[in-house]
């Protein structure tokens, strides 16, 4: 196999340059912190990435727009239950992934029962997660249990925790994907969900699963980010919404659906958190950064698409 | 006429073709002249195809040369195909996919002049087609879809048809249209036209081509008029081990409970061969999804399945395009064997080796993706992915379609053997002769069973009069 012809290599490679070019500008100063940052920002998006990278797989119109209400719901709602009080991490994951398997089962409920089209049921359904987010928060900023947010600062043979965690994640879904029945399941509905159902795959199964993964892998994402960042606030998923799906796109994952690739979502989440903050260090604006995240995205797809139709 | 005998419309010359290692063909050349209709015919994988769209500029040669005796290229000498995979657009109307290809139709009222055109076509190829040219495409059975296509093919469309190349075009065609087609073809050559005719069907070769070309491996092996021919002569050039008289190779054997029975009436005994027939797009592909899909679940899948789908429409029910051969037969038998939910990759791999060897699917490694088949092999995949789950009962959609001869005598003799041993079968098919397989026979017409045969009442007579009923009546 020829390395080059890996998907991947792209972001691990777009990746290293935008960290060199950032260095470059500092001469050399300041790479470790700026490594450490990388991954620790970078392990929210490739945890929420890794989710929609499931849903992505399932083909086309299959996409989770309620990451970000959900990401905000959950951490909402377990920093309150912990209300800053020493043992309570577990419960407060605990809390926070419930969140995230009943949005999961709601987006689910209304995709299927309801017959929408996900894009609009998931959107929907997120103004609601929002709306009660809103509503349980009441303006608190209620801080993390102390622990909880050393852990989600801390690190562990020099790696940030929150790091770990989400190179963990991948693992489990690289292994889900590559070896497991159900991922087989998953990667042929995503090609062709007639002729999958008509080969014996339990497509809705396979559907209501994957929607479930994506709502928890976001409430995991919420919580540690909460914890991470001091308490949580009605906009921190709001960056997450164009995120996870460029990460998905800049990773490889075939937008077509049936194809996945689970180191592509890590090199394209370092490389999203690199060049914001490679264009922090150059004194970009705000518009300029979302500006340029746009045209990347873009020329992914693009890229990709030429590249297929080529062969 | 002896001025266009001595131009041909197309001439190729040491024509050769590789895809990589892949030597689809190996050195070719042949001349087709006006009121030619050249009868192509070989195993699957043979080359045709390639052929085909290296004539018609669908691909570029590897070595050797193409020349036209009109212009440069095929489109500009008249040459037309119609592909054994579908290719119009399914959410256009018929006259708009007539426009694709047809680019004098111009101005605000271009709708009305592709209706008439589609119309004044199929009406000259299927007389009494009973088509809507303002039918969309994905509303149409494949058995339409098919006549749509030949009829854009033959359709003027600004300058004539000279050459048009059929590949496989009455695979998805009951019997009756099937002649229709053959008797256009026969006035086209007739007048002029020349058509290069592929089918697996060697009574139709025989009946409508004035010259047989074998292609065999990239070669052509033999190029005869086709009175130089016998049906044995033509089996042995393409390399086929002789087809038995398929009627005498039924072995009586003893059937089980009945396994099958459905509010329609269509209804099978354990270790039964039940046959679907009628006219195309009768609701016999209705009949046999709606069975499956009522005895199979879209939230579960137990490690052995109850009835398993072979399908005919390879692009729409079958393939899994984006994976290898190997994926491709294993779908339906991951449970088997898996552990902790994760895929037992050796039995995988040993499962695809031995329906590789056991229906002789054309590749050198079962890893290579499933679109580097061509249609008929593709079609063993969806065979093998079929036969090796367990399920007690097979469904199978029309199942042949571009599968040569050779092969098909090897899975009816797999599918008698299976149902020796208590599987049942059901099986639609367009080929009147593969129903007359068939323990049973259920004839469809206008989406109801019609007539239920057995035994001895199986007969092609018997189908079709089953099949017209209605109209005679009527």
């Amino acid at each position: 196999m020829n390395l080059l012809s890996k998907p991947w290599i792209w972001s691990w490679s777009a990746a290293a340059l935008t960290f060199v070019l950032t260095i470059g500008l500092t001469s050399g100063r300041g790479a470790g912190e700026l490594a450490y940052a990388a991954l620790s920002f970078g392990a929210f998006a490739a945890i929420v990435g890794l989710g929609q990278m499931l849903v992505i797989t399932l083909g086309p119109g299959n996409v989770d727009l309620s990451i970000p209400a959900t990401m905000t719901l959950a951490a909402t709602l377990a920093l309150k239950a912990m209300a800053s009080m020493p043992g309570t991490a577990l419960l407060g994951l605990m809390i926070a992934l419930a969140v995230g398997l009943g949005a999961g089962l709601a987006n689910y409920a209304l995709i299927f029962l309801l017959r929408l089209p996900p894009i609009i049921a998931t959107l929907a359904a997120s103004l609601i997660y929002q709306s009660l987010a809103i509503w349980s928060n009441r303006g608190l900023r209620i801080k993390p249990p102390q622990e909880l947010a050393e852990f989600a600062t801390g690190r562990f043979l020099s790696i940030p925790n929150v790091a770990w965690v989400g190179l963990a994640l991948a693992v489990v879904v690289w292994i889900v994907l590559e070896r497991s029945v159900w991922g087989r399941w998953l990667l042929a509905t995503g090609q062709n969900m007639r002729a999958a159902r008509l080969a014996g795959v339990p497509i809705e199964f396979v559907r209501a699963t994957t929607y479930l993964s994506v709502s928890v892998f976001a409430g995991l994402a919420g919580y540690l980010l909460a914890s991470f960042s001091g308490g949580a606030a009605l906009n921190m998923g709001a960056e997450y919404l164009l995120m996870s799906i460029a990460v998905v796109v800049i990773g490889g994952s075939s937008i077509a659906g049936g194809n996945s690739n689970v180191p592509g979502v890590w090199g394209a989440s370092l490389f999203m958190f690199l060049v914001i903050s490679m264009l922090n260090s150059y004194g970009a604006a705000a518009g300029a950064k979302n500006v340029l995240t746009g045209t990347i995205v873009i020329a992914i797809v693009i890229a990709a698409s030429t590249r297929k139709g080529r062969i | 006429m002896t001025e266009y005998e001595s131009a041909p419309i197309v001439t190729l010359t040491g024509v050769k073709k590789h895809f990589g290692p892949v030597r689809a063909l190996d050195g070719v050349s042949l001349s087709i002249a006006r009121g030619d209709c050249i009868g192509l015919v070989g195993h699957n994988g043979a080359g045709k195809s390639t052929l085909v769209n290296l004539i018609n500029g669908g691909l570029q040669a590897s070595e050797g040369d193409i020349a036209f005796d009109l212009g440069d290229t095929a489109m500009q000498a008249g040459v037309r195909s119609v592909f054994q995979e579908l290719s119009l657009c399914p959410n256009l109307t018929m006259a708009e996919n007539l426009r694709i290809s047809h680019n004098a139709l111009k101005g605000i009222h271009w709708r009305r002049q592709a209706r008439r055109e589609i119309r004044a076509s199929l009406d000259e190829v299927f007389p009494n087609h009973g088509i809507d040219a303002d039918t969309e495409v994905d509303t149409l059975s494949i058995a339409e879809r098919q006549m749509v296509e030949i009829a854009i093919a033959f359709a003027p469309r600004g300058t004539s048809a000279r050459l048009v190349i059929l590949d496989e075009p009455t695979s998805a065609l009951d019997a009756g249209i099937a002649s229709q087609l053959i008797a256009h073809v026969k006035r086209f050559c007739a007048a002029g036209g020349a058509v290069v005719f592929i089918s697996h069907m060697l009574g139709e070769i025989f009946e409508v081509a004035n010259r047989v070309t074998v292609l065999k491996d990239g070669h052509i092996v033999a190029e005869h008029p086709t009175e130089d021919f016998t049906r044995q002569a033509l089996v042995d050039a393409m390399g086929h081990v002789a087809a038995d008289d398929p009627e005498t190779a039924i072995v009586a054997h003893a059937l089980g409970a009945e396994v099958v029975r459905t509010p329609q009436g269509l209804a099978a005994r354990a270790g039964e061969i039940v046959g679907l027939s009628g006219l195309a797009g009768h609701g016999q592909a209705a009949a046999l999804a709606q069975l499956f899909l009522s005895r199979s679940s879209a939230w579960r899948s137990g490690t052995s399945p109850d009835v398993v789908f072979v399908a005919g429409d390879r692009q729409r029910d079958g393939v899994l395009p984006l994976w290898s051969i190997l994926q491709n037969i294993s779908i339906s038998v991951l449970r088997q064997g898996a552990k902790l939910g994760l895929v037992d990759t050796a039995s995988e791999a040993r499962v695809a080796a031995d329906w590789k060897a056991r229906i002789g699917i054309r590749t050198d490694d079962v890893q290579n993706p499933i679109l580097s088949l061509s249609g008929g092999n593709q079609q063993k995949v969806l065979f093998a992915r079929a036969l090796a789950s367990p399920a007690p009962i097979v469904v199978m959609d029309d199942p042949m379609r571009g599968v040569d001869i050779g092969t098909k005598q090897d899975v009816y003799a797999m599918l008698r053997a299976e149902a020796a041993r208590g599987r049942t079968f059901l099986w639609y098919s367009t080929e009147t002769e593969e129903a007359c397989q068939c323990d049973r026979v259920f004839v469809f017409r206008n989406g109801a069973i019609s007539a239920e045969l057995t035994g001895a009442d199986i007969t092609e007579e018997k189908i079709l009069e089953a099949s017209f009923q209605m109209q005679t009546a009527s």
